[in-house]
């Protein structure tokens, strides 16, 4: 569906050149080594899941990608050029966007607030700097953001603190996807939704990876995964153990990767 | 910061549009307008009550001593406002204040003593005194932000510096020696008499700096700091420097509040400023602003100040002993939080 049949025809390695690339990312807290020699590639158009137990290190992969947190060692290269991210705002800047597993929204201000809080329109004033927020293209603007989710909201001018855990959550997609130009990564972006809206957010995945920007899915929810990422990694105590494609695999041998039964048992069957 | 990608607009057009978005139920909207109209409410009462107790309130004396005893807590205010919301503290700002006025003024005495033109005296002193102000609350800001201490706890250390710092600037004696643009300031008013300068002055800056509070990117971001500062530093705001430039404006205003001060009372006085951040807090918190950050308005704190104004000199003028003023303060503060506390609990959050 939404023209992604020529989804398939991105495989890894094709020469394309991969939107996002890490190289042998290393991050060690102190003793803890939480990811160790990753290597990744995004493909313009891929939905690639990311999976692994726990304290695997997915987040702390994806907040090394989006400049939330400094490798201790590796490099990323977008569309072929190597960045070195200082914060979030220089992966913003480069088009990389991001939903949070905590979130990342301030309860305190408004919908709109929230998803234009760091790019905010603003009215120049007479003198040129001194301006004012332009509110109303914000709201405007934050209204067709969230539509896209398709998630009931309350209006756009509510404070994001009186909101449920779901429709925080799609406030928060809503936001990636509206300004990821180059990849969007979700850490568990379904996390706290029911079962009709985790469909709504599969299919807006589904969306904007057929319009070309590349999605990088966490999530604990393996046959989801399964069903829409056309890659799924599997990360296990820091390292990528296993490539699959839904096409040569199905959801037990998934979870046997993760659990890691399949690295010491039924190797042989991978 | 540039705005460097425009959001993606995206093929909707199998999304559902007539679903429509769900309403806020109408206590919690109740809950909300009541939030801005209840301190001013609280300030109208205390009107009612103490005009009743002692009718000397209405009166024209009795508007001026109010209205120029809350200048100076009113400035310190403001920029407490900002200070409160990105959920820190300038415990600082009163030893600003004194230090600031007695620095600026000790140059203008001495600037007069050497006959130079008042004129170029009170300007040379008045930019002294702000840009004294502004680089205390640069270094407020840096050693909070740059060291990762809590604000209390670097503001006390500034306040106990400071205050003996004024100390060993005049040895502790007060600067009587001003320009007379500056004595001006303290005596002139306008609308015959009824509005003096310095609080005409307060007022505009509360109205300023309610302005930048509460439509520039620079408030909103204020409030998003308080409110998650982690959600602030991964949407790309520099988190750090927008710390430094808040408690950089409370201190400007502190060195604003010290002029207006020096001017209505002819003289710097060593003591000048002493506990006035108690007020100024006090002011902010009395407005609604929550001291856990993300939460408060100009508004609020203008009536927050006006109540402790209010409430200061109905109590003089009810003949009410002058310890009495701070114990009913005190009760006041203690109300507003408590009254925040269940007005949050029961809607709003
Ligand atoms: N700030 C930190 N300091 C020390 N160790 C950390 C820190 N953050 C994460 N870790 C450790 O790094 C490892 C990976 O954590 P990470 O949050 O990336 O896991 P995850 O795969 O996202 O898990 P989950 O599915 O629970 O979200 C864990 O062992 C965790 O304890
Ligand atoms: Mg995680």
């Amino acid at each position: 569906m939404n023209g992604r049949s020529d989804v398939t025809s991105h495989p890894v390695g094709d020469g394309s050149t991969p939107v996002v690339e890490v190289r042998s990312i290393t991050k060690r807290y102190g003793s803890i080594h939480a990811l160790h020699e990753i290597n990744m590639k995004l493909f313009p158009n891929e939905i690639v899941g990311l999976v692994g137990d726990n304290g695997a290190g997915k987040s702390t992969l994806v907040n090394i990608i989006s400049g939330a947190l400094e490798p201790t060692s590796g490099q990323i290269y977008v569309s072929g050029r190597e960045v070195s991210f200082k914060s979030p705002s220089d992966a913003r800047d480069a088009g990389i966007e991001t939903v949070y597993q905590d979130l990342a929204l301030a309860p305190d201000l408004s919908i709109w607030a929230n998803l234009f809080l760091g790019r905010e329109e603003i009215v120049r004033g007479p003198l040129g700097w001194i301006g004012w927020l332009d509110r109303k293209t914000m709201m405007q603007r934050s209204v067709g953001d969230l539509e896209r989710t398709r998630i009931r909201i309350s209006s756009v001018t509510n404070r994001v603190g009186r909101l449920s855990g779901g429709q925080r959550q799609a406030v928060a997609v809503g936001r990636a996807v509206a300004w990821g130009s180059q990849v969007i990564l979700m850490d568990e972006p379904t996390a706290a939704l029911g079962v009709e809206q985790q469909a709504k957010v599969a299919d807006l995945i589904k969306n904007v990876a057929g319009n070309g920007t590349p999605v990088l899915l966490i999530s604990h929810n393996i046959p989801q995964v399964y069903e829409i990422c056309d890659r799924i990694l599997v990360l296990f105590h820091g390292r990528i153990i296993a490539e699959l494609r839904p096409s040569e695999t199905h959801v037990d041998e998934i979870v046997s990767w993760i659990t890691g039964a399949a690295l010491f048992g039924a190797k042989a069957n991978a | 910061m540039a705005l460097t990608t425009a959001p993606r607009e995206i093929d909707n057009s199998d999304a559902p549009s007539g679903e429509m978005p769900d309403r806020v139920p109408w206590f919690q909207r109740f809950m909300e307008r009541i939030g801005a109209l209840w301190t001013l409410g609280v300030l109208v009462v205390i009107v009612i009550v103490f005009g009743a107790v002692a009718p000397d309130l209405y009166t024209k004396a009795a508007w001026l001593a109010t209205s120029e005893y809350a200048v100076e807590y009113l400035i310190l205010a403001i920029g407490q406002t900002f200070v409160i919301i990105t959920a820190g503290i300038d415990l600082a700002d009163g030893a600003t204040l004194g230090f600031s006025s007695m620095a600026g003024s000790i140059l203008m005495a001495n600037m007069i003593g050497s006959h130079i033109g008042g004129g170029f005296a009170a300007t040379a002193g008045i930019l002294l005194m702000l840009a004294t102000g502004a680089a205390i609350g640069i270094v407020n800001g840096v050693v909070i932000t740059k060291m990762k201490l809590p604000p209390f706890i670097v503001t006390l250390g500034t306040l106990t510096a400071i205050t003996g710092a004024t100390d060993l600037l005049n040895n502790a004696t007060e600067v009587t020696t001003l320009p007379g643009f500056v004595t001006r300031l303290g005596t002139e008013s306008v609308l015959s008499g009824w509005l003096p300068v310095t609080v005409l002055i307060a007022l505009v800056l509360a109205v300023l700096f309610g302005y930048l509070l509460a439509r520039t990117r620079f408030g909103l971001r204020t409030y998003a700091i308080g409110s998650n500062e982690i959600a602030a530093r991964r949407a790309g705001i520099n988190v750090d420097r927008h710390l430094i430039k808040v408690y950089m404006i409370s201190g400007l205003l502190a060195a604003a509040a010290g002029l207006l001060v020096t001017a209505n009372f002819s003289a710097a006085s060593p003591i000048a400023g002493a506990n006035d951040e108690l007020y100024a807090i006090a002011s902010v918190v009395i407005g609604g602003a929550s001291i856990f950050g993300g939460r408060g308005t100009m508004f609020g704190t203008v009536v927050g100040t006006s109540i402790i104004a209010v409430l200061t000199t109905g109590l003089v003028l009810a003949n009410v002993q002058s310890f009495w003023q701070q114990v009913a303060i005190g009760a006041v503060v203690i109300g507003a939080v408590a009254v925040d506390r269940v007005r949050t609990k029961v809607g709003t959050d």
